[in-house]
């Protein structure tokens, strides 16, 4: 009974159909090598990724205290432009750090593609396609 | 001090100079500097000296750094970014053969240092400003205007935006430096485990195997590291001279 009632539905199926499930297997496997593929990549540099990260945020901090450091020496102002730069820093820095991390679009990128962004974005292929920050 | 792991990074001078009352010695920085060049410049001259048109090994090798360089570059800055390709394919054999002899015992690493690492992101981005405001004056300033932006937020916006430009060329510099410098200090530490384990008994040439193992496994990451720290000091170095050339987006 059950054998051809598969047999008939088999059938009963055109072609597109089938061509239209194998296809999408095909794509959802495609998925998972690719994934496979590019895990080691993110894997072995998951040091120099948050070196990465890391640097870019402290280096604004430090530059946002340097430069309202600087003003309060010329003005004479004293805590008010550090304390004011010193955050505006923070807030450079976390721009830099999602600009570094791909979550962010750039507004300084113009060129024909960006390899910088698929370098890093690979280890997070879905968020990019969901923020979908780089389609210049 | 077999043991301690910050030696290596000691500076000593070997022809002791003084200008003007400005130390200017030379010092085994500079002699593995000009190592440097003279192997990379010594590396592409006689790898490149056969020109035939089935490449040997050595001639396939600069070939190959040569695409790779270019391509970086084409994809990130456009083919009229190629007019910094001299620049940037030194920037990227320098930084590259500096970190790979860092990797020979006994050598001095150039790129461990943060003046060398920081006079290389000055340079960096001083031509990009340069180059930038002789090529679109104070169009070049558009950089720093990102668009889309109410008109009540700008100030913010932009004072953020040139923070972050500064930032750049220190989170250049600390990056090359600081993955230089962690890495070999690592190096260092587990394989001086070795050495003060082994000269505990025999427990301790048991215990030693862990350490050695590590020490050999983080070689080569270390290798690992020094071929991509050159790489991503080239693409970042390639995405600032993009600004330079197309600032308006």
């Amino acid at each position: 009974m059950k054998k051809s009632d598969i047999k008939t539905s088999d059938v009963s199926k055109s072609l597109d159909d089938r061509l239209a499930t194998l296809d999408e297997k095909l794509e959802t496997r495609e998925k998972i090598e690719e994934a496979k593929k590019q895990k080691p990549k993110s894997d072995m540099s998951g040091f120099g990724a948050g070196l990465k990260l890391s640097s870019e945020f402290i280096s604004a901090i430090l530059v946002g205290a340097g430069i309202g450091y600087l003003i309060d020496r010329l003005v004479g102002t004293l805590p008010w432009g550090m304390i004011f730069f010193l955050l505006l820093g923070f807030a450079a820095g976390v721009v830099n750090v999602m600009r570094a991390a791909g979550k962010m679009s750039d507004p300084y990128q113009s060129g024909p593609s960006m390899p910088r962004h698929k370098k890093d974005s690979q280890h997070q292929k879905g968020q990019d396609d969901l923020y979908d920050d780089d389609e210049d | 001090m077999a043991n301690d792991p910050i030696h290596q990074f000691q500076l000593n001078k070997l022809i002791p100079l003084e200008i003007g009352g400005v130390d200017i010695s030379f010092t085994n920085s500079s002699l593995f500097m000009v190592l440097t060049v003279a192997s990379a410049t010594i590396f592409m001259i006689w790898a490149t000296s056969g020109r035939g048109l089935i490449p040997t090994r050595m001639q396939s090798l600069a070939e190959m750094s040569y695409e790779f360089v270019a391509g970086l570059l084409r994809d990130s800055a456009g083919s009229d970014g190629m007019r910094f390709f001299p620049m940037v394919f030194s920037l990227f054999m320098f930084v590259l053969f500096a970190n790979l002899f860092g990797m020979i015992p006994f050598f001095f690493t150039v790129t461990s240092h943060i003046i060398i690492t920081f006079a290389l992101s000055m340079f960096v981005i001083g031509t990009v400003v340069v180059y930038g405001f002789y090529k679109h004056g104070f169009k070049f300033l558009g950089l720093f205007v990102p668009q889309g932006i109410p008109g009540l937020l700008m100030p913010l916006v932009v004072a953020i935006e040139i923070i972050s430009f500064i930032s750049r060329p220190i989170s250049l510099s600390v990056r090359l430096f600081a993955n230089m410098l962690a890495g070999h200090i690592t190096l260092k530490v587990f394989a001086g485990f070795v050495a003060t384990l082994t000269g505990a008994g025999a427990l301790g040439i048991g215990g030693a195997i862990l350490p050695l193992a590590m020490t050999v496994a983080l070689t080569g990451l270390e290798f690992l590291v020094a071929f991509l720290q050159a790489y991503v000091f080239t693409v970042l170095t390639c995405m600032y001279l993009n600004d330079a050339l197309h600032p308006n987006h």
